[in-house]
């Protein structure tokens, strides 16, 4: 049996501009698009932040004085739809996936570049579309999920437009998928088995299944919406004798799976990072890998839990709310494995495992609210409250947002070959901890108390309240200047990181920082136990070893 | 062990010698095709939501008096079998090629792309003989929607077909040896065919 590595191409990828324009090019290289999607992600997370910033300030007071209530609720619209398809969704996908995933199977760059660079480059113009519907039209006014009738009774051009963008991210994020799936199945260096590739990897092919599976849906659903707006047809429309409730169950047969499409691949992220900081292999690897696949599983079959007040007969509240309650299990393992890691590991308390602790106990809260909003005797009380809006904060800021920041910090070393600032980065973690409480905590007890989301005026009694929220948003706005400095400043000003920082095993630490063309000056390394730290030395076999010396050399305490 | 070297070239005997074990696990095949298909894998999601749509539509939501789900059967018969007939073509087309015959592959390609665009041409004349516009009922929007929808990618399929075929001439990258455009080609035809028969059973027969 003769052994094939990927070797490197003879000549280095050709045309492509070096230096810093290669981060404007047509670039196919995985580590530059991944970088391109983080930068361009996050420069619309900053103007999905000054929309939420519009939005708290509006909801100072119980009356409509800083925004007309139509501007509201274009603001309001932009917002949820920045923040989720053009922030969360490319970043835990596109960007960490993208630079990471190659390295984990060994290859040296992703199944098909060039489809690669397509999927990242839809991604600004489509955002651009959308945000320039504010200027040029009316944005839409329908809230992300474009429920008719009232996406169709609302200004048309607005809706178009945001129809528009979310069919070419929709697009984005299904060639990325297949470019994930195809490079974790069919790329793998010779000699790596599918159990022992790092937990990412299982998370970014779970994910990439819910991508292809359910995002179709999704754009098919959204191009029958645009012929009832334009045409007139009457798919969802009842006054034309269709029927809207088919859409919200199209609607989430995307969107539930999309909310995992959003946490998985932070589960992923976590699940890299808790081990190199607390020295310790990854608790239950393979429940890990089953929680992931049992989740994507579920996660296709739980969709009307969002739909309890639509008029759905009885048996399907039972299904739904009973498939729903199972999707604990796994979710409950995953949660006990990390806590399983940390525990009795040497934890390095440094801003990325501060990130990753915010992300455990955040996380938790929102799945537990999450439980609770699946019991429809509880659901039909809160549903369409703030009680709603604050679950999905905890889950997907609480959540992923704390494990982009938490991967940054990881990873910053990687890419740049400096460590960021400690000091700088502890500050982010406290202001962003409480910010985020501060402002997302309150909400249950207005959603509990029946305020409804999506309104620009309230009932007086909760005006206290959503002040506090307010000065929680105010915090984390603040919270992100720290951030801003500290990824300039260690740009040019960090302490020389060396290859590998952390010790870590994983494979993209076994190459320079920052990593050459194709990942490797030589071949690609094979890592047998990406997580073997902790193992006494001499337990070892010589041949599974490799990487595993490198935490032995690094460790003084381990030297033997 | 603590003496070993970080640097992975200097590792890399010890590393080959165990890779080779497990060597043969994976084997880097064409994972073009594995990327088509998982792609055809999403464009049969979006007919999927489409079809559970119509589906949930005539269970709940009925038509205006005087409309019905009725359609005529017999030209939606004859276009299954000539789409049915056009995927055998093609898969002979394939074989051709497969012995090395590029000309019988090129002839039956041609018979292949025919026979796709006489299933429009008879998707035209079905359109034009309904009783019923785009906008008329739910039904009739549905019936436009998913049948155009899949009409669309007969096109594409056809003009594939087309393409394949240049690339088959004398000098052409088929010709040269590279399989991959018309396994490509086959394929997706092969899967809207499938689509199609799926298609019939729902909104022609049921
Ligand atoms: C894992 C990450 C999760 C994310 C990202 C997430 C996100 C969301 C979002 C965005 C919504 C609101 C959608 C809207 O109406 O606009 C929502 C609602 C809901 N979530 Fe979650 N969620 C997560 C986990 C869970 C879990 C674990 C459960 C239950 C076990 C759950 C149950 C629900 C229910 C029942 C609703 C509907 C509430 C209502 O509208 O009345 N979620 N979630
Ligand atoms: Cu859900």
């Amino acid at each position: 049996m003769t052994l094939t590595l990927p070797s490197a191409s003879p000549t280095a990828a050709p045309l492509q501009p070096q230096g810093w324009l290669r981060y404007l090019s047509f670039s196919t290289d995985h580590k530059v698009i991944g970088l391109q999607y983080l930068v361009c992600s996050f420069i619309f997370y900053l103007v999905g932040g000054a929309l939420a910033g519009a939005i708290r300030t509006e909801l100072l007071t119980p009356i409509s004085d800083f925004l007309p209530r139509e501007t509201y609720n274009e603001v309001l619209t932009l917002h949820g739809t920045v923040m989720i398809f053009l922030w969360i969704v490319p970043v835990v996908n596109g960007a960490f996936g993208n630079y990471l995933i190659p390295f984990y199977v060994g290859a040296r760059d992703m199944a098909f570049p060039r489809l690669n660079a397509v999927a990242f480059w839809l991604i600004p113009p489509a955002g651009l579309l959308l945000i320039s519907s504010y200027f040029i039209a009316s944005a839409a006014q329908s809230g992300w999920t474009a429920y008719p009738p009232l996406s169709l009774t609302t200004p048309a051009t607005g809706q178009i437009i945001w129809i528009l963008s979310v069919l070419l991210l929709g697009g984005s994020s299904i060639f990325g998928g297949i470019n994930f799936i195809a490079t974790i199945l069919k790329l793998r260096r010779p000699g790596l088995k599918l159990m022992q590739l790092p937990m990412y990897c299982w998370a970014m092919l779970g994910t990439s299944i819910l991508v292809v599976l359910s995002t179709p849906v999704l754009a098919g659903t959204l191009v029958l919406l645009s012929f009832d707006i334009i045409a007139h047809t009457g798919f969802f429309n009842p006054a034309l004798g269709g029927n809207a409730v088919v859409y919200q169950h199209l609607f989430w047969f995307y969107s539930h799976p999309a909310v995992y499409i959003m946490v998985l691949p932070a589960f992923g992220l976590v699940s890299e990072i808790l081990p190199v900081h607390a020295r310790k292999p990854l608790f239950g690897y393979t429940t890990m890998v089953y929680s992931i696949m049992g989740i994507v599983f579920l996660g296709l079959i739980v969709w009307a839990h969002h739909m309890f007040t639509s008029g759905t007969p009885p048996w399907m509240r039972l299904f739904f709310t009973i498939a729903t309650a199972f999707i604990a299990v796994p979710t409950g393992i995953k949660f006990f494995n990390w806590l399983a890691t940390l525990w009795g590991g040497k934890i390095a308390l440094n801003s990325a495992m501060l990130f990753s602790c915010g992300f455990i106990l955040n996380f938790v809260f929102g799945g537990i609210t999450g439980v609770a909003l699946a019991q429809v005797p509880f659901d039909i009380h809160v549903h369409d409250t703030y009680f709603v809006v604050g679950h999905f904060h905890y889950i997907v800021y609480g959540g992923t947002v704390f494990v982009i920041f938490a991967s940054i910090y990881h990873w910053y070393p990687k890419v740049t070959g400096r460590l960021m600032n400690e000091p700088l980065g502890r500050l982010h973690v406290l202001l962003t901890f409480v910010g985020f409480n501060l402002c997302f905590a309150p909400q249950h007890w207005m959603g509990l108390n029946g305020m409804p989301r999506r309104v620009a005026e309230y009932d007086p009694q909760f005006e206290l309240i959503n002040q506090v929220s307010s000065v929680g948003a105010l915090l984390m706005a603040i919270s992100t200047l720290p951030f801003l400095v500290n990824v300039v400043l260690s740009a040019f000003r960090g302490e020389p990181a060396g290859d590998n920082p952390w010790n870590a095993l994983t494979p993209e630490w076994l190459t320079t920082s920052p990593p050459p063309v194709e990942n490797w000056h030589g071949e690609a390394p094979l890592v047998h136990e990406p997580y073997g730290y902790g193992v006494e030395p001499g337990a070892l076999s010589l041949a599974a070893t490799s990487g595993r010396e490198i935490w032995a050399v690094g460790d003084p305490e381990r030297k033997s | 062990m603590t003496s070993l070297s970080s640097n992975p070239d200097q590792r890399q005997g010890a590393l080959d010698a165990h890779g080779a074990e497990h060597a043969g696990a994976d084997h880097h095949g064409d994972y073009r095709m594995f990327g088509l298909a998982t792609f055809l894998v999403a464009d049969g999601m979006t007919f999927a939501g489409f079809f559970a749509a119509y589906l949930t539509f005539r269970a709940v939501n009925p038509l205006p008096s005087g409309s019905t789900y009725e359609l005529e059967l017999l030209l939606p018969t004859l276009n299954t079998v000539i789409l049915l007939v056009s995927s055998f073509t093609f898969h002979r087309a394939g074989a051709a090629l497969r012995q090395n015959d590029t000309d019988r592959c090129q002839r039956w390609l041609l018979i292949t792309a025919a026979l796709g665009f006489s299933f429009l041409a008879g998707q035209m004349k079905e359109y034009f003989s309904l009783p019923f516009g785009l906008t008329d009922n739910l039904f009739a929007s549905t019936f436009y929607a998913i049948t155009g929808f899949h009409g669309l990618h007969v096109t594409l399929g056809g003009l594939m077909i087309l393409i394949v075929w240049w690339q088959s001439r004398n000098g052409g990258r088929v010709r040269s040896g590279d399989h991959f455009p018309l396994e490509a080609a086959e394929l997706y035809w092969h899967f809207v065919d499938g689509i199609w028969v799926v298609l019939y059973g729902i909104l022609y027969l049921l």
